[in-house]
């Protein structure tokens, strides 16, 4: 076990890259803390997957370290590596009975045979696979694949991280639910560094401690589900985190006040004079229907989606979502919508800025 | 809607039928009519029954011709499947050199049966043969036209030349299906490169690999052309297999008869291996759909 730190990692797949775009990777400085859990969440091509088998070893980055501890692995072969990697479609050993899938990890480093087969009969539990151990793995439904992927991933003991590249994709709901679950206790129980690709918010909140949101080949934060719910570093992390999106209107920002298509809007900081791109951004559930107060609101919809109330409205000609709680009536005299001042977040060219005390 | 009977639809179906008699049952059947009788010319024909057949099965000349072609079936399948599935592991994957690779592979296959036999019958000579020069230059006492040996080396190599590429190809084929990510899960399993192809490979090219035996076993089993211009199936018998020997006993002696029970017997063997790979494949095939 030990801690992953990568060093002005970057890559591409061509080979002479110049431009910033050539890059499906830029330029990052991480730490991932030994027996951290965490998600890599992003949406598809943004260059999770690249980073992982960076990690793995099974690519070479075009620059940059990667160290595990101390030691330097970029030249180190996957296998030196001891590292484990869930894929996204089930990866099994057709002709291998289930447990000499299980196993084949182990045989194929030598283990003891009476400690490899308590190790698969605990896996096979974990998976819930032990009735079929010795059956065939070729004909197994999809999920039943990928639990024994899965299983493979976790059967060795010693390893550095394990990696999953989206590894619930082909699983029922239920089932998905389950082996999350499972993979948590795991995470507790032997406290490996595991690494969690998924472009699914839910499955990255759920199952990390630090979720590391990655957009068009970049870290663009790192933190707990919380820091990303309140302060999301950079407006793609305020879109793709919380259903919906946060709320995003260009703003022009003075001081401890914004302005909005003439309307002014009080902050909860002060903020030094910002060039480019400004926007402030308000989560749906920081916004509130007033008879009055705050921003013109003309409501298009509302959604009952069972706990709350969804309201799709428009401010100033801009689609706007509003979180209500279920139960108080939207009548007809809710014109505007007003915010927590404290819970606005101010961006400049997509990034957040920190504001000063007021 | 109202469905309309009308058998006349039945002649639509009349065309194929002609062709299909003229072209394969009508041949197939003079040749039962032959299997059947026995003649002196003038078109004079005399039932004999099966004695054609019984004089066949217990015939050691068929019984020979049989022993070598099973021999030749054998051995070049033991050489061309592992020489085919060892010569597509080795060749690029993609890039310029995979399609130099695929056409320089493809090339044996193109050129016509007798002009393969004709290339290796120069080849192999002794006087002007660069094969055959090259050996004697080099003490090597080989002369394929007196040597029952060489003979069978000469139309062993000339067949893995001509065919190994068919075998080499479709496990190629069979090779690029496999996804990027079982690889990529045998190194963090850290499997050795003999546990690679024993589990991941072979497994996936098992279906081709089936194909390319069966086409290569029927194949090899009638072959005719090649031998028959290299050393026209001796010396003496030695390279005689059933093709070359059914020849001879159809438009050599003009024993019509007999090669006629012979050429029956010879394509219910065929039929009866290919029907057997044929229900193989199919069983694969329901296993890994299950």
């Amino acid at each position: 076990m030990a801690q992953i730190t990568l060093k002005n990692l970057a890559h591409s797949y061509y080979p002479n890259p110049t431009k910033d775009q050539d890059f499906a990777l830029k330029e990052m400085d991480h730490v991932w803390q030994d027996g951290g859990a965490y998600a890599l969440l992003g949406s598809s091509g943004c260059g999770k997957t690249t980073l992982l088998n960076i990690i793995s070893g099974l690519l070479r980055p075009s620059q940059g370290r990667v160290l595990f501890g101390n030691r330097d692995v970029t030249d180190a072969a996957t296998s030196e590596r001891n590292i484990a990697q869930v894929f996204q479609f089930p990866v099994v050993y057709d002709t291998m009975t289930v447990r000499d899938n299980l196993a084949f990890p182990l045989r194929n480093r030598g283990m003891d045979p009476k400690y490899i087969a308590e190790r698969v009969q605990a896996i096979a539990q974990m998976i819930g696979m032990e009735d079929r151990l010795s059956r065939k793995a070729q004909g197994l439904t999809a999920d039943a694949k990928q639990k024994i992927s899965l299983g493979r991933g976790m059967v060795r003991e010693d390893v550095n991280a394990i990696l999953f590249d989206e590894p619930l994709t082909v699983i029922d709901p239920h089932m998905k639910w389950e082996l999350r679950t499972q993979l948590k206790k795991l995470h507790r129980d032997f406290g490996h560094t595991m690494i969690y690709v998924t472009h699914d918010q839910t499955e990255a909140l759920t199952f990390a401690d630090k979720v590391v949101v990655m957009y068009d080949g970049r870290v663009v934060q790192m933190g707990t589900p919380e820091e990303l719910f309140e302060t999301p570093q950079h407006t793609f992390v305020g879109y793709f985190i919380g259903s919906p999106g946060m709320n995003l209107l260009d703003a022009q920002i003075d001081g401890s006040r914004a302005h909005v298509y003439g309307q002014s809007v009080a902050l909860g900081a002060t903020y030094a004079p910002l060039s480019g791109r400004t926007q402030i951004g308000i989560r749906p559930e920081h916004a509130k229907l007033t008879a009055g107060d705050g921003l013109p609101v003309s409501i298009r919809r509302v959604e009952d989606v069972g706990r709350h109330r969804l309201i799709r409205a428009e401010v100033m000609g801009q689609p706007f979502s509003i979180v209500a709680p279920e139960g108080k009536e939207i009548g007809a005299d809710l014109t505007h919508v007003a915010f927590v001042p404290q819970k606005i977040n101010v961006y400049a060219d997509d990034w957040r800025v920190q504001g000063g005390a007021l | 809607m109202i469905k309309t009977q009308n058998n006349k639809a039945w002649f639509l179906v009349l065309p194929v039928l002609v062709v299909v008699a003229f072209s394969a049952v009508l041949p197939l059947m003079t040749v039962v009519n032959y299997a059947m009788n026995d003649t002196f010319g003038n078109n004079q024909f005399f039932w004999v029954g099966l004695e054609w057949f019984e004089e066949m099965v217990t015939s050691s000349r068929l019984h020979d011709a049989l022993g070598r072609q099973i021999l030749f079936s054998a051995i070049i399948l033991a050489i061309e499947v592992p020489l085919g599935i060892y010569i597509a592991l080795n060749m690029p994957k993609s890039g310029f050199w995979a399609s130099f690779c695929l056409v320089l592979m493809s090339l044996p296959l193109l050129i016509p049966f007798n002009v393969v036999g004709t290339i290796w019958q120069i080849f192999g000579r002794v006087d002007i043969g660069l094969l055959g020069h090259t050996l004697a230059g080099l003490g090597i006492d080989y002369n394929y036209t007196n040597d029952p040996f060489d003979a069978w080396m000469t139309v062993i190599v000339m067949d893995v030349w001509h065919w190994t590429s068919l075998v080499a190809l479709l496990a190629y084929a069979g090779l690029q299906s496999i996804p990027q990510a079982y690889y990529q899960a045998a190194k963090i399993d850290q499997a050795s490169r003999w546990a690679v192809f024993r589990y991941i490979e072979l497994p996936k090219m098992q279906g081709v690999l089936l194909i390319a035996i069966l086409l290569r076993f029927m194949d090899s089993f009638m072959i005719y052309t090649e031998p028959f211009v290299v050393t026209g199936g001796g010396p003496g018998n030695s390279t005689t297999f059933l093709s070359i020997d059914l020849v001879k006993m159809a438009i050599g002696q003009f024993d019509l008869g007999p090669a006629a029970a012979f050429s029956l017997m010879y394509f219910l063997v065929i039929l009866l291996v290919s029907w057997v790979f044929f229900t193989v494949m199919t069983n694969l095939d329901r296993q890994e759909g299950k």
